[in-house]
Order: C-alpha cells, then sequence, then structure tokens
C-alpha cells in the first residue's frame, strides 16, 4: 500500500465541478496553500473547477489560498464561521454583490458537524445557538430541563489537508496549533487529499505520534518547504 | 460621568477572581488583557478555541511562528505543559463544561442573563466565531465592557435589541464603573466605585439595580 503521488496535479485529480471541498486550516494555520494553489492552476487551465462548496473556517485572506480560489471564480459558496480577515477583500466584493454564498455556523458547531459525517452521525443536539438567529428554522428539543439546537452532519466529496509528518500509508501528524480542524476533515471527506512536508516509510512514525490514522487518507503528494499563508499575506503576494 | 475604569482596570479587576489553577477562555480583543493581570502566587490555564492549552504571551516580533496562534490569529508562545488539540476536542472543552471562566466583550447584556456580542444588525459580512459556543459550558461567563456605550447608552438592558449570542447565559459584568451579577432574571449591584453614587449609576444602567447586602467598593490600582 502507496497512497504517494508525484506531483500537486495528481493529487487534486479527480475534484470536479460542483463538488463540495473541505480544506484544513485556522487562519493561515494549517492552511494547504500548495494543494489550493494546484486547483486554480487546473482552473486557469481548463475551467474547471467551478461553482464549488467550500468548507474552512474562515473565507480566504488576502490575494492567495481560498481568496485566490474566489478571485478567480471558483466558489459558489462558502460554509464557515467567520469570513473576516486582515484583508477579506476577495469574499466581501462577491458577498456584497450576490456573486458568492454563504452558510454562516458557529466555529464550535461546525467542527462538530464535519466530526459528525466522519463519524456516521447524522444529526445531533448542542446548546450553542439555541434562541438566536442561526437556529433559526433547526429543530430544538429539551433534555434534561435544557433547550437544545439539532444540527446536521457535513460530509464532502474531497478535502484538501497541510501535515507535517505523514507515512506512504496515510498515517499523519501535524505541526504545532496547525492541526485544527484537518483530523475532523480528512475523515469526513470522500476523496482526503494530503499535503506533507516530509513522507516516510511505514514505521517511519511512532505509532503514538500518529494524530490521524491512514484509513481516512487517500492520497498524499511531498510538499517540502510549504508555504504559510500569513507569511505571504504579509508580504502581499497575489497569487495568478 | 466624569470617572471611570480604564479597559486595563476592568481587565484588571476581572482577573482578581480567576483561581488558582482555573482553566479560562478569554474572549477576542478586550478580554485578552485579563491575562496580564493574574494575582501573584496564582496560575491560571489560558484555552485558545483553534487548539491550545497553556499558551504564554506573544513572541517578540520576527519570532512569530505561524502555526501558532491564537483564536484572534495573533502569533502565541507556549508554557511549559501546553497542549495542541483538534476543533472538536476544543469545542468538547468549551460545551462540555471543562473550562471553569469565559470572559467576553458585550454590544449588551441583559437582566436575564442573554448576551449581544456578535452582530450588529444585518449591515455588511456577517462572522460568529465562536462566541456563541463560548457562553454555553463554561461554569462562569463574565463580560467585560464599558457601562455605556460610545454615545452614552446603556449597555446593561431590560432586554437585549441586537442579534442575541446566547439566552441566559452570562452571570457577572464587570464595567467601568460597577460590578454587577446576574441572579434570578435581575442585576444585583456588588461593588461600584467609590464617589459614585447609586442615583447616578441606575440613571446609566438600562434596567434596575438590585441591592442585596453591602455594595463593595471597586477600587482599581493604576495599571
Amino acid at each position: 500500500m502507496d497512497k504517494t503521488v508525484s506531483d500537486l496535479a495528481t493529487a487534486v485529480a479527480g475534484i470536479e465541478d460542483g463538488m463540495t471541498l473541505m480544506i484544513g486550516g485556522f487562519g493561515g494555520s494549517g492552511a494547504p496553500i500548495e494543494l489550493v494553489h494546484a486547483l486554480i492552476d487546473r482552473f486557469r487551465a481548463t475551467g474547471s473547477p467551478e461553482g464549488l462548496i467550500v468548507i474552512n473556517n474562515n473565507a480566504g485572506n488576502g490575494r492567495i489560498g481560498i481568496a485566490a480560489m474566489i478571485d478567480a471564480g471558483m466558489v459558489a459558496k462558502m460554509v464557515c464561521s467567520f469570513p473576516r480577515s486582515a484583508d477579506p477583500r476577495a469574499f466581501t466584493e462577491k458577498y456584497r454583490v450576490g456573486q458568492i454564498g454563504l452558510e454562516l455556523v458557529p466555529q464550535g458547531t461546525l467542527a462538530e458537524r464535519i466530526r459528525a459525517g466522519g463519524a456516521g452521525i447524522p444529526a445531533f443536539y448542542t446548546p450553542t445557538s439555541f434562541g438566536t438567529d442561526l437556529a433559526e428554522g433547526k429543530p430544538v428539543a429539551e433534555f434534561d430541563g435544557r433547550m437544545y439546537v439539532q444540527e446536521r452532519w457535513l460530509k464532502s466529496d474531497a478535502a484538501l489537508i497541510k501535515a507535517e509528518l505523514a507515512d506512504t500509508m496515510g498515517n499523519l501528524t501535524y505541526r504545532k496549533a496547525a492541526r485544527n480542524f484537518s483530523p475532523l476533515m480528512a475523515a469526513a471527506a470522500r476523496l482526503t487529499v494530503v499535503q506533507a512536508s516530509k513522507i516516510v516509510r511505514p514505521g517511519g512514525i511512532d505509532p503514538e505520534q500518529i494524530v490521524t490514522p491512514g484509513i481516512f487518507v487517500n492520497r498524499i503528494v511531498e510538499v517540502a518547504d510549504a508555504q504559510q499563508e500569513e507569511t505571504l499575506m504579509r508580504a502581499g503576494v497575489a497569487y495568478g | 460621568m466624569t470617572e471611570k475604569l480604564t479597559n486595563a482596570q476592568i481587565a484588571w479587576r476581572a482577573a482578581q477572581d480567576i483561581a488558582d489553577g482555573a482553566y479560562v477562555n478569554l474572549g477576542i480583543g478586550f478580554p485578552e488583557m485579563v491575562a496580564k493581570f493574574q494575582p501573584p502566587g496564582r496560575q491560571a490555564v489560558f484555552h485558545t478555541e483553534n487548539g491550545v492549552l497553556n499558551f504564554g504571551e506573544s513572541p517578540p516580533e520576527g519570532e512569530e511562528d505561524w502555526d501558532l496562534i491564537n483564536a484572534g490569529k495573533k502569533a502565541i508562545t507556549l508554557k511549559p505543559g501546553a497542549a495542541f488539540f483538534h476543533h472538536a476536542d476544543s469545542f468538547a472543552m468549551v460545551r462540555g463544561g471543562h473550562l471553569d471562566v469565559a470572559i467576553l466583550g458585550a454590544y449588551e447584556v441583559a437582566e436575564n442573563g442573554d448576551l449581544a456580542n456578535w452582530s450588529t444588525g444585518p449591515k455588511g459580512v456577517p462572522a460568529v466565531g465562536g462566541a456563541m459556543d463560548l457562553v454555553h459550558g463554561a461554569k462562569r461567563v463574565a463580560v467585560i465592557t464599558d457601562h455605556v456605550t460610545k454615545d452614552g447608552r446603556p449597555k446593561l438592558v431590560k432586554r437585549c435589541g441586537l442579534p442575541l449570542t446566547g439566552v441566559g447565559c452570562v452571570t457577572r459584568v464587570y464595567t467601568s464603573l460597577a460590578v454587577v451579577d446576574i441572579e434570578s432574571q435581575r442585576f444585583v449591584l456588588r461593588e461600584k466605585l467609590p464617589k459614585l453614587s447609586l442615583d447616578v449609576l441606575q440613571a446609566v444602567t438600562g434596567a434596575e439595580l438590585l441591592v442585596d447586602g453591602t455594595i463593595g467598593d471597586l477600587i482599581v490600582p493604576e495599571v
């Protein structure tokens, strides 16, 4: 079993028009910039994929990563908790003129919906958002004297994930706080694509250190010296 | 209003109520200041929603590691005993009742404990982040805020007019003028600035302040 692929274009093959795509990262921490840019490269060359529903905590920053996908016109809708950033122009401009949709989800609910998607739990109850505008239209129920809101699972056609170490079987570790949503998304996607700073042979990662087991991973591509979204943003880099 | 506490002084007062060993989440922005004022001899463990326990101050400029950030996306450092975890675990800590206190900012707090702190209305791009999660689960949900808005209207009100973050969730409010508990859906005045009369304080408060026993003097050092 060897899940490695040789290049970024092969890694993102099969992500097509109208798909739902989870992208790991919280702000720039854990953002799989190279995989996202490989998808933008294909869009520029072929006009596809477009009409994507993208699930991420945020909605892009500056002119790179998810923001560059939005700028390019690839994204029909964002599912996120916080579509603001230091430089939110890409999303804001399209949102104001109705060219991009938004499903706003509280951050913990977003995480748990993705976790539920990966765990085969179609719905769950949470106290979060009860009595607020974000609970409108959702079923509510009382448990032990307290009110809860029913939320449904989130699954996706594909997930793009940034890992630190991977072995060829897809077992992953993450760097510092960069894991954030990625272990949840890896489980919730039908096709999980990982860029790792280094790929090692099976046994090259201590099994006790593995955060995401390889069963949740389909493809791995090595990206040594991966770029950091925040650093690019601060340098004023625009992609494409 | 001639005299009031600065934001740093409000944060200092809130910090005095954090027990040694407490697990604490501080909201983005003004509440982050509370971490600076931990009383000597007490150590709290700070939680940030994106997946870190026991983080410390910002690193010096130029030494940031952008994989190591807080919920406000600012660079942070780690203290000995820090831990990383994914988002579902992070919000299990939040909703599951594992945090001792969450300290948040507010646009409005109502006497029934309702909090509005995420949206000022339908204009602009809506964004909620973890605000609606944080108001549920912590053993104490405290608010730190100026007592009135920039144009002088009460922030402590009978019922919130802005979109709610949570229903009946706030237990204590630290303001620039007073410390107020919320008990049985009423504001109960615990402390006020010593020179401030109860009448003047009531006049800038949008719901009745009950007095239950003595009112303490809100005395805060210059910080």
